[in-house]
């Protein structure tokens, strides 16, 4: 991948410039209730408080471990399933299209059987995060194993190399950019699954908080909760691509 | 012949069950021995199963019926990667190795101890004049330099025999004499024993010490051709009339069988030269 020019960057940060602009303008000059949209010095100092709190930092510790969970259980369960499916070509033609199929479905309209399977704890925002995270995980781990070339294994095969040597050499490195990219749209799709799935019906963890900060019509914490996550998943999506960039140019 | 290292046994190769409208009968009783030390060319139309031919040597595919011995050893269906080395096209140099890497790991699948790998590697890179590319990834490198890898790398295994599958077909008229002309010099002093699998005439009469012309589909063996030539030749040995001479002898041998491929394409026909 390219490395982005000084002209995309610039285009990308006076796009964010535009919309904290609008942000401020809105609150300061026009008349949109601060209880819709609080103005961004009273968002800033409320998510000064915010992190000043234990109970903010439980609640992130509470998402990051479920996310983590749900990541963990989608990459094993989506690498095995993508990778097992591979192994056969009838296997790929007859279940990838059921498993891109499942995946246009808003698996959302099952999370309140997920509820009723694993309760109002963490547990159920595993399991969605992961059933979630699993489709793309899947699909792009058959994408890359199915289209490795034909050519490498038969040339890995002249040499005499063993099954293990190539999975190991030839299929695994073949396999890695395509594999990663899965894992990233997994990742995001996790966390956003998470936090949705949080806000919808929870008792702990930053969702919560947001939902409980509307509840109360206390604007100004909520946008401070969202404000953090959004910060946050910029920063990740950033570190991410830095990653998968590497993996590429290797 | 007691110098008899390749024995080919009457192989037929038959694609799809032989009941079948669409089964494809690719080779048919083949049967050709390759001596020690000699280039020999499979040379023949589109889909005349020489590939195929060159695939069972090597144990890549196990033929339908008949037999390959190689060293007096049953070939079967198995790669036998301590006696034969395959040189494909460029394209099958690893691209998330670099170039002293692919050397390592071809070493490894062979089985050759590690103190040995990158001695060997840079060996073989010395001979094709790319000793100073060991670190470059194939993709910074020319086609005609990522050839030159390639071919090295088949060449670094040092096993006795090489089999190469069109290892010149996405190269250029130009870069392709070239390299035929480094790999006969390369070559002469090995005393390797090499099958190749070449479309272009010019190159089958320029490397070979004989020409094995195969017919269209179903392959078999129309003519050899001997090319007595000594190695290593030069490019001026193109300029002969002898070179004219054979190059045309294999054009006029291949025509019929060009004609008889387009015919076939032309107006399909329930296979019936299986028989």
């Amino acid at each position: 991948m390219e490395r982005p020019s000084l002209a995309t960057r610039s285009v990308q940060i006076a796009f964010l410039a535009v919309v904290a602009g609008a942000w401020f303008f809105a609150t300061e000059t026009a008349s949109v209730s601060a209880l819709f949209l609080p103005k961004p010095a009273s968002v800033y100092a409320a998510l000064q408080r915010l992190v000043q709190t234990a109970s903010f930092w439980s609640a992130v510790l509470v998402t990051l471990t479920t996310i983590l969970k749900a990541f963990a259980i989608a990459i094993v369960a989506g690498v095995l399933v993508g990778y097992a499916v591979t192994r056969s070509k009838l296997a790929t033609q007859v279940i990838e299209p059921v498993i891109s199929g499942l995946f246009t479905v808003p698996i959302t309209l099952f999370f309140p059987m997920f509820i009723l399977f694993f309760g109002i704890g963490t547990g159920s925002k595993v399991a969605y995060g992961a059933t979630y995270a699993f489709f793309p995980i899947a699909l792009n781990t058959i994408a890359a194993f199915a289209t490795m070339e034909e050519r490498y294994l038969r040339a890995a095969r002249s040499m005499g190399a063993s099954q293990l040597e190539t999975f190991r050499h030839v299929l695994l490195p073949g396999a890695l950019p395509v594999l990663i990219t899965g894992m990233r749209i997994g990742f995001f799709i996790c966390f956003a699954s998470v936090l949705g799935g949080e806000t919808i019906s929870s008792v702990a963890g930053i969702g919560r908080n947001i939902a409980h900060a509307a509840e109360l019509m206390e604007s100004a914490r909520m946008y401070a909760w969202i404000v953090f996550v959004i910060a946050t998943s910029v920063t990740l999506n950033l570190l991410v691509y830095a990653f998968e960039n590497h993996i590429r140019s290797r | 012949m007691s110098d008899t290292v390749i024995s080919i046994r009457n192989i037929t190769q038959r694609y799809g069950a032989a009941d079948q409208t669409d089964a494809v009968l690719a080779l048919d009783d083949v049967s050709l021995d390759i001596r020690q030390g000699e280039f020999v060319c499979l040379l023949g139309p589109s889909g005349c199963g020489k590939s195929t031919l060159l695939n069972i040597v090597g144990g890549l595919f196990k033929p339908t019926s008949g037999t390959c011995t190689v060293n007096g050893r049953l070939v079967d269906g198995e790669p036998h990667p301590d006696k034969v080395a395959f040189v494909f096209q460029e394209s099958t140099l690893f691209p998330w190795y670099t170039v002293i890497e692919n050397f390592r790991i071809a070493l490894k699948f062979q089985g050759i101890a590690q103190a040995e790998w990158d001695d060997r590697a840079m060996r073989a890179l010395k001979a094709v004049g790319m000793a100073s590319f060991a670190r470059h990834y194939p993709e910074q490198l020319s086609v005609g330099m990522r050839q030159r890898v390639n071919m090295a790398r088949g060449i670094c295994v040092e096993t006795d025999i090489l089999l190469m599958d069109e290892p010149f077909a996405a190269l250029d008229e130009q870069t392709r004499m070239v390299l035929g002309e480094d790999l006969s010099q390369l070559l002469a002093a090995t005393g390797k024993t090499i099958v190749f699998v070449t479309h272009s005439l010019a190159e089958a009469v320029f490397l070979s010490d004989r020409i094995v012309v195969m017919t269209a589909r179903p392959g078999r063996i129309k003519t050899i051709i001997n090319v007595n030539e000594p190695h290593p030749r030069s490019p001026d040995f193109m300029l002969e009339p002898r070179f004219s001479e054979w190059r045309n002898e294999c054009y006029a041998l291949l025509r019929d069988e060009i004609r008889a491929t387009m015919a076939a394409q032309r107006d399909p026909q329930p296979q019936s030269a299986g028989a």
